[in-house]
């Protein structure tokens, strides 16, 4: 299994990589258009072939990942800013009016399918980044939530909760002391997961066309514009398909390494 | 919450040219001169006896619209959790019956792979391999329930492409529900008792290791039936989902309401039921109901 950890690390990191790089270089310039070397398949020039507006398509994965990665980022953010909190004080005062609202709202999001919804909201609200964001980071504050107050609950009848409190320390103080340092290991990994989740839906979204918008390169996209191509340059559809592939699988076998290399209980029962 | 929205369907379906008159006069015609109080009210109570209203672009009762489209919706996600179902539960007793094993090691790549596939793009995939390539399947359109067997044919490549991603998640599921029951007391009852490893496995392990995936198929129902908006598009099947699409673009603000109320009922609908088959798998579930209801 570490094998996996050290699989994922290396391919998240090329694609964060490619990202980053991706500010300060990038082979070609995808805004300009050259139709004449359209449809090129990869080559010495352009590694990974040209598009049908002539756009090398290394380039376009690099500005694609650093489209996926910001959203499928601000989202998990959106999650963990919310859902943290929500979850902490649920847990702190188990039982009251807040944690049952909070646990019926968060049963009211999960009974709606999440792609409808957020189809829905960037329909409504126009197709853009921003709006992506808010519609992936939604579905994302339920799963924070839920699994900030059920890893918290047993953790607030520990002795070392008990002596806090003996010491005068408020809850809301216990929560932010000495529970969440406790779940954070929980949180890193739930984040990767969620993060592998982001990425997948906003290539769905740019896909249908309800994520980022043009010229802003993007993954989902650049498959919708190769699918009518599919039958005479199958790498155009090949190539940012595979993209996704490799960094959400990369994603999930380092969500799944560091769930075990956090908790080393989890590889002797079920590896 | 759709009411509110920016865009007025009136002024979308006359364009930007209409005359100030002629747009009042479609707002009063579609009700939209009412309060949105009014507006929300005679939706509800419309539903309640299945009248949905009636399509502002399509010009028929939106309760029409979708009876048409749910015949290809419907079947799509229920040919595609049958798939899923017949991949996943060999394929997780495998893994769990070999642990460890070659067939184990190459069973969970190949789910880590299914997990992390866009099924839009898997849908692509398989259009061009057996569509253009080999010919085999049409790649795209729908031929209607005349011919039940040409129906069914042109369901089956989108149906593979909603199937495999769920059925990755499933055989994963299946194997470590499997496994953690393997580590029963009663598992090695059965065994002492002279079972090989095989028998324990189908006549005590299988059975018992349902419950969870049970909850995970509930959930795919619904994930299956919402994931077919995409597919449906890739392969212009005359779906829900292209309803939904062509609707939303169309500012026909009552058809997407009505679809997604329609999903949302369903998916609660089905997780009803698989709670109710909880008891039917598992006979203690059973009992303590019959005892809590009993005086």
């Amino acid at each position: 299994m570490r094998r996996g950890l050290a699989i994922g690390t290396f391919l998240t990191l090329v694609f964060v990589g490619l990202a980053c790089l991706s500010f300060l270089w990038i082979p070609y310039d995808i805004e300009t258009l050259e139709i004449s070397n359209k449809l090129k398949i990869p080559n010495a020039q352009n590694w990974l072939g040209t598009d049908h507006f002539g756009r090398d398509i290394f380039s376009m994965i690099m500005m694609g990942a650093r489209t996926s990665i910001a959203v499928a980022l601000l989202a998990v953010g959106i999650g963990i800013i919310i859902g943290v909190p929500l979850g902490l004080f649920s847990a702190a005062r188990q039982g009251s009016f807040l944690d049952e609202l909070t646990m019926r709202g968060n049963d009211l999001i999960f009974a709606f399918p999440s792609l409808v919804i957020a189809i829905l909201i960037t329909a409504v609200f126009g197709a853009s980044a921003v709006n992506a964001i808010i519609a992936i980071g939604i579905f994302n504050i339920p799963v924070f939530a839920r699994l900030t107050r059920a890893a918290a609950l047993p953790l607030w009848e520990r002795d070392f909760v008990m002596s806090a409190r003996v010491c005068g320390k408020s809850d809301a103080r216990i929560s932010i002391e000495h529970i969440l340092p406790n779940i954070t290991n929980l949180m890193i990994v739930q984040g990767t997961i969620q993060f592998s989740l982001g990425i997948l839906a906003e290539a769905s979204l740019s896909y249908i066309g309800l994520g980022a918008q043009p010229p802003t390169a993007s993954w989902g996209r650049m498959l919708a514009d190769a699918q009518t191509l599919v039958s005479i340059a199958p790498h155009t559809a090949l190539v940012p398909g595979l993209a996704i592939l490799l960094t959400v699988l990369g994603l999930n076998l380092m969500g799944d390494g560091l769930r075990d290399f956090f908790d080393p209980r989890i590889r002797v029962g079920r590896t | 919450m759709i009411e509110v929205i920016p865009g007025d369907p009136a002024s979308f379906m006359l364009g930007i040219n209409a005359r100030e008159d002629t747009l009042a006069a479609l707002r009063s015609e579609m009700g939209l001169d009412q309060g949105l109080v009014v507006r929300y009210l005679d939706w509800v109570s419309g539903l309640l006896v299945g009248d949905f209203g009636n399509s502002w672009t399509y010009k028929t009762p939106v309760s029409e619209l979708i009876s048409d489209r749910i015949w290809v919706s419907l079947p799509l996600a229920i040919y595609a959790l049958i798939l899923s179902t017949l991949i996943a539960f060999p394929a997780g007793i495998l893994a769990a019956s070999r642990r460890g094993g070659t067939s184990d090691v190459t069973i969970m790549g190949a789910t880590q792979l299914g997990v992390a596939i866009p099924n839009f793009w898997f849908a692509m995939i398989l259009v061009l391999i057996f569509a253009i390539n080999l010919r085999w399947f049409s790649a795209g359109g729908f031929s209607g329930w005349d011919n039940p067997l040409h129906g069914l044919k042109s369901l089956t490549l989108p149906a593979i492409a909603l199937a495999l991603p769920q059925a990755a998640i499933l055989a994963r599921v299946m194997r470590s529900s499997l496994l953690d029951i393997l580590a029963e007391d009663f598992i090695r009852t059965a065994r002492a008792k002279g079972l090989t490893r095989r028998q324990a496995l189908w006549r005590h392990a299988v059975q018992n290791a349902l419950i969870p995936v049970l909850t995970i198929i509930g959930l795919q129902f619904s994930f299956l039936l919402a994931g077919g908006i995409i597919i449906e598009q890739i392969f212009f099947l005359p779906g829900l989902g292209r309803l939904i699409f062509q609707a939303i673009s169309a500012r026909d603000l009552i058809v997407v309401e009505s679809v997604v109320m329609l999903l949302v009922f369903t998916v609660i609908m089905v997780n009803f039921v698989v709670d109710l088959t909880y008891a039917a798998v598992d006979p203690r579930l059973r009992n303590k109901a019959c005892a809590a209801g009993s005086p």
